[in-house]
């Protein structure tokens, strides 16, 4: 892929981005917080590539080092953020 | 110039991926659909993460599957034990792990630019990869340390009083533009001397940026850091020609973006003004208190809160930060209850920046079993005082101060607030008559002729009132 296409692509997700993030309602802003944070350790992908590359020590250790960092925000984002959700419930009706 | 074998099959993997997060972030339009969210969340991700695998020698499987084991233990177990309160804490540190993930991830495409497909074979990286790289470490080791002083902030390890160095925005700018020129350098010599300056320099700048930032803003600079986190990913998505990554990055991006935006217009901040930071200081010395005169208000026992409250139509509940420090959260939920028996319409209203983070107030409620349906936001609610019998104000303070629309010279001045004086009674639950709110300035709802303090601990005094409705 060339870098103009790219950049299509991160332009439109920017716009794609904006109009959803403003369509959540504000009560679930924190759970909001939660999943994009663990949605962004998509890093991870970077890190698997460095920690299964061979060629350099260093380089590999360093990306199983992100491997582990991205890991605990990717179990514990999703995690926190599916036990905040289970919480919001609508009234019971009589 | 293309090094880059990614097989179509993965690319549309990634896409896939990408589409599943933006409706991750699209269930949370409402609470009905925002489990269903995480679920896409979820499988995007695992699409993302066993593509990666299956497209990159699995030879080192066993490390790595030990290493997801370690972090995803640690993650899970964290997750399940923290408590609502300290939400906005994990979400700092949660933030500063994903600055050093992109850290620790450039640097190893750095030292090994060939597996990640950015440089010829004799190892000299492509000129657009090592801005994208520059910029990605940078931005990465700016959220990590910033991060961390977020964290220490939140979870009171540090003062959240700012910390004024002399000259901080000659010193910030300088910084920033040294990382900005290095990175530029770094275009012409891709020695390690430049890549290690500009990590070292952006953990400085990440560190300087957020310390002068006082606690009040907090909830600003949580959002902000967000926001970098995302084009932290972004950047490294950049450098990896990786849909996903570049979407997550732009979606995680704005969302940041927005949500500081909205904390603040809440508080009727300038984002500039928060960068600078000093706000959120310990009050004045003096406080508001000194230049004011004493003036009579009335004091009203849980008795007669119960009383009025159970001859009400309508009750409007304000709750605050300070509600969730007393823990009171349950014991307001039970008196929501035994109102609703006695036949009264109960509401709760949530200013923007009632908890420590956006959205925060929300949780704590739902955590305490109140339904998301009797909650509203300041603009939905705000035209109901006029026919509120009472408005319950617990643990708040600075959100119902009339001083923001009327005292030019306040710090809150121009903050939306709620309209509580419009109220038939407003009842105003604090600890003492001493204490002012979180900028430090006096409230004349105290003082009006149809507000009733109820001084005592809030859980104390919301038991109180529920032993006087249950008789």
């Amino acid at each position: 892929m060339d870098f103009i296409s790219i950049l299509s692509i991160f332009v439109m997700a920017c716009f794609v981005g904006y109009y959803v993030v403003w369509s959540v309602t504000p009560a679930l802003h924190t759970p909001l917080m939660a999943v994009t944070n663990a949605i962004s350790s998509v890093i991870v992908v970077g890190a698997l590539v460095a920690g299964a590359a061979e060629g350099s020590v260093v380089s590999k250790w360093l990306g199983l080092g992100a491997v582990v960092l991205a890991s605990v925000n990717i179990f514990g984002g999703f995690a926190v953020t599916e036990r905040m959700l289970a919480m919001y419930k609508k009234k019971e009706k009589k | 110039m293309e090094h880059i074998t990614t097989p179509p099959w993965a690319m549309l993997a990634y896409l896939v991926a990408g589409v599943l997060f933006i409706m991750a972030l699209r269930g949370l339009s409402s609470p009905a659909t925002s489990r269903a969210g995480n679920r896409y969340g979820i499988v995007g991700m695992t699409i993302a993460m066993v593509t990666t695998l299956a497209t990159h020698g699995v030879a080192s499987l066993p490390e790595i599957a030990a290493a997801i084991a370690i972090g995803g233990g640690l993650g899970f177990v964290t997750a399940r034990k923290i408590k609502m309160t300290d939400m906005p804490q994990l979400v700092a540190a949660f933030h500063s792990l994903v600055g050093l993930a992109a850290v620790l991830v450039g640097l190893a495409a750095y030292l090994n630019p060939i597996a990640f497909g950015i440089a010829g074979p004799d190892g000299v990286i492509e000129v657009q990869s090592r801005i994208e790289m520059g910029l990605g470490i940078a931005i990465g080791a700016i959220t990590f340390s910033g991060s961390v002083i977020a964290f220490l902030k939140l979870n009171g390890n540090m003062s959240g009083a700012p910390i004024m160095l002399p000259g901080r925005h000659a010193i910030n700018l300088g910084t920033l533009l040294a990382i900005l020129g290095l990175v530029g350098y770094f275009t012409q010599d891709q020695a390690p001397w430049v890549i290690a300056v500009i990590t070292a320099l952006s953990f400085v700048i990440g560190f300087l940026l957020i310390i002068p930032i006082g606690g009040a803003d907090m909830p600003v600079v949580v959002s902000m850091l967000n926001s970098y986190s995302g084009w932290a990913a972004a950047a490294m998505g950049f450098t990896l020609h990786n849909t996903a990554m570049i979407i997550t990055g732009a979606l995680v991006g704005s969302s940041g973006a927005i949500l500081s935006y909205i904390m603040c217009k809440a508080m009727n901040r300038s984002f500039i003004s928060v960068i600078a930071g000093g706000f959120g200081a310990a009050p004045e010395a003096s406080g508001g208190g000194a230049a004011k005169v004493q003036r009579p208000w009335k004091r009203g026992s849980a008795e007669d809160a119960a009383f009025l409250m159970k001859e009400a139509e309508n009750v409007i509940i304000i709750p605050g930060y300070g509600m969730a420090v007393a823990q009171a959260q349950h014991v307001l939920r039970e008196m929501g209850d035994l109102l609703k028996k006695e036949g009264v319409n109960v509401k709760y209203a949530i200013h923007p920046v009632a908890g420590r983070m956006p959205g925060h107030m929300n949780v704590l409620l739902a955590e305490a079993n109140v339904p998301y349906d009797e909650v509203f936001e300041l603009e939905d609610i705000n035209g109901e005082f006029a026919q509120a019998d009472v408005a319950f104000i617990i643990g708040a303070n600075d959100v119902v101060n009339p001083a923001a629309k009327t005292d030019k010279s306040s710090p809150i001045y121009g903050m939306p607030v709620f309209d509580v004086d419009k109220a038939k009674t407003v009842m105003f639950i604090k600890r003492s008559m001493g204490g002012v709110g979180y900028a430090g300035v006096d409230n004349d709802v105290f003082y009006m002729d149809q507000t009733m303090m109820l001084l005592a601990d809030a859980k104390k005094m919301v038991e109180d009132i529920n032993k006087a409705l249950a008789h």
